[in-house]
């Protein structure tokens, strides 16, 4: 997750998840069709990474498809701005960046991932074998702070 | 042919995933095993279970007949010559890596290693393994437009006299088939050591290894309705005589001194330490298995499924093929417009559909196709008209989720 370019501070703090507001479309979603639905659009909502910062450093292993993560750390909180080329895979990097985004070190190391997207219905998400690649993006998250 | 009891056989084949009935059209990455190889490899460890070519008892003596018997049946099935000719593996890496590790004392600096652009990285890497080894050098032969091997330019390779050529009977990634009879027999005229990947090819078509003309051809079980684990080196007598052992220790030897060991002839010489018996006797009852099908109903069964599948994604619109024809076997290749594939892969498997997404080991051919990756729906010998128009169905409601 290391780069030589980073993005400005001030682009981190930019970006606003608000989960009051996005956790419910998906805890009132009723089959997968609607999850995956807002899983979408949420990705959508998240920022487009530059091009310069779509590069090899900043790319998480063990993505099918193509995922970046920058981190920064901002008077004792974490950022966090990510990208992918997949569209549910973006989502559901959003998903994530939404509990851990703007949060302190001991919250992010407190947080349950599992139960997190068992919660909102998508469960086996998380499984390593699974080739989305957001199990790698959830150790990422959590090995940056 | 009764198709529901041929479909009956496979037991993995009956059941549900969240809701849906399992769709799997990913036979080309490994195929289900029907009950018979199931119950061998079950019978075998509650029976037989021995170690072979050893021990003076009965259990030891059956589980070698019973081993060395499926050699005797590979013989037959392949059209290899003798049964020296067939070595057990783990499966077709293995028998590449045993190749290019033997080779090494027969290729010199500054040899021409011809491969496949649309092999898969199991006929690439192992190659690349022995150019650095020995200071040879990797050539690539160009695809046509339509993702054939472009014989113009292998035409063109072979005047460079290649030491060897490799080839893919069947391209693992997109199902296109090379008519590896002729460009054997192009390679061999130049004096080329030729090896024949057949793991996607095996479980389709008839393979006749002598009227190929090649020097190797290899293949996996799990990919012929057989067990993980096993896969088949098959290499001309004379030259597999000549291989390096790439692995060394106990069943490989005739004699061994602190000063000097004295190696096995064929086929021990090239099989160290204890094989891997139950995946070798799984192997021969789905070499049965295949061998009790009626052939040309099959084939034709599978030829007219592949068009059907070829023809219902192109109905559905939207949607790219890649090597796509009537000579294609077991596979198709595709993009759903310009989604990813990981996506189409995900909502796919949320219908129950199994297909590959991915780059599926043949970064190079993906390369070559200016593309990240892509979707391949593969077909075995239990796949029913049901199953692809499933498929297609569920293929045109992730089209709507994704593009509207």
């Amino acid at each position: 997750m290391s780069s030589a370019v980073q993005p400005a501070t001030e682009t981190f703090l930019t970006l606003k998840l608000d989960s009051s507001e996005i956790l419910p479309r998906f805890e009132n979603a009723n089959n997968w069709q609607e999850r995956y639905r807002q899983i979408m659009l949420l990705g959508k909502s998240l920022p487009k990474l530059e091009d310069e910062f779509r590069v090899e450093q900043a790319q998480v292993r063990g993505c099918e498809s193509n995922a970046w993560l920058y981190h920064s750390e901002i008077d004792g909180k974490h950022y966090y701005l990510a990208d992918s080329d997949a569209r549910i895979v973006k989502g559901l990097v959003a998903l994530l960046l939404t509990a851990c985004h703007g949060k302190s070190s001991a919250e992010i190391a407190a947080f349950d991932i599992d139960a997190y997207f068992d919660k909102l219905g998508l469960t086996g998400q998380l499984s390593p074998s699974r080739t989305n690649g957001l199990f790698a993006l959830a150790k990422a998250i959590k090995a940056s702070v | 042919m009764d198709f529901p009891q041929l479909r009956a056989q496979f037991p993995t084949l009956e059941q549900t995933l969240e809701g849906y009935p399992l769709c799997y059209l990913d036979t080309a990455a490994t195929s289900q095993k029907p009950n018979r190889v199931i119950d061998a490899m079950t019978q075998y460890y509650h029976n037989n279970n021995a170690n072979v070519h050893r021990a003076a008892h009965q259990l030891s003596s059956r589980a070698t007949s019973q081993y060395e018997a499926v050699r005797d049946q590979l013989k037959g099935f392949i059209k290899a010559s003798r049964r020296e000719e067939i070595i057990f593996t783990h499966g077709t890496t293995e028998s590449i890596n045993m190749v290019t590790h033997g080779l090494i004392n027969q290729i010199q600096s500054g040899d021409i290693i011809l491969i496949d652009t649309a092999a898969h990285h199991a006929n690439i890497v192992p190659w690349q393994e022995l150019a650095k080894r020995s200071g040879a050098i990797i050539k690539p032969i160009p695809l046509t437009d339509d993702c054939r091997i472009d014989e113009l330019a292998y035409e063109e390779l072979l005047k460079q006299k290649p030491a060897i050529v490799a080839l893919c009977h069947v391209s693992n990634a997109l199902g296109t088939l090379n008519p590896v009879n002729n460009l054997v027999a192009k390679a061999k005229a130049t004096g080329a050591i030729t090896l024949v990947d057949g793991a996607q090819a095996i479980a389709h078509l008839e393979i006749d290894v002598q009227a190929i003309g090649c020097d190797f051809y290899v293949f996996s079980g799990h990919k012929m309705y057989g067990p993980t684990g096993i896969g088949v080196l098959y290499g001309r007598f004379d030259i597999l005589d000549k291989l390096e052992p790439m692995m060394t220790g106990g069943e490989m030897i005739k004699a061994v001194s602190f000063d000097v060991t004295e190696f096995n002839i064929l086929p021990n010489r090239l099989e160290a330490g204890t094989p891997p018996i139950a995946e070798v006797i799984g192997l021969g009852a789905a070499i049965d298995f295949i061998l009790a099908l009626p052939k040309a109903e099959t084939a034709q069964r599978e030829q007219t499924l592949l068009a059907y599948l070829q023809n219902q994604l192109t109905g559905l619109g939207d949607i790219h093929l890649y090597g796509a024809n009537k000579n294609n076997i077991g596979a198709v290749a595709f993009n759903l417009a310009s989604e990813h594939h990981q996506d189409v892969g995900i909502l796919l498997d949320q219908q129950g559909i199994a297909v590959r997404c991915g780059h599926h080991c043949a970064m190079p051919l993906m390369q070559s196709l200016g593309i990240k990756g892509c979707c391949r729906a593969s077909i075995g010998v239990y796949t029913s008209k049901e199953d692809i128009d499933r498929f297609i169905e569920a293929l045109a409601s992730v089209k709507e989720m994704l593009l509207d």
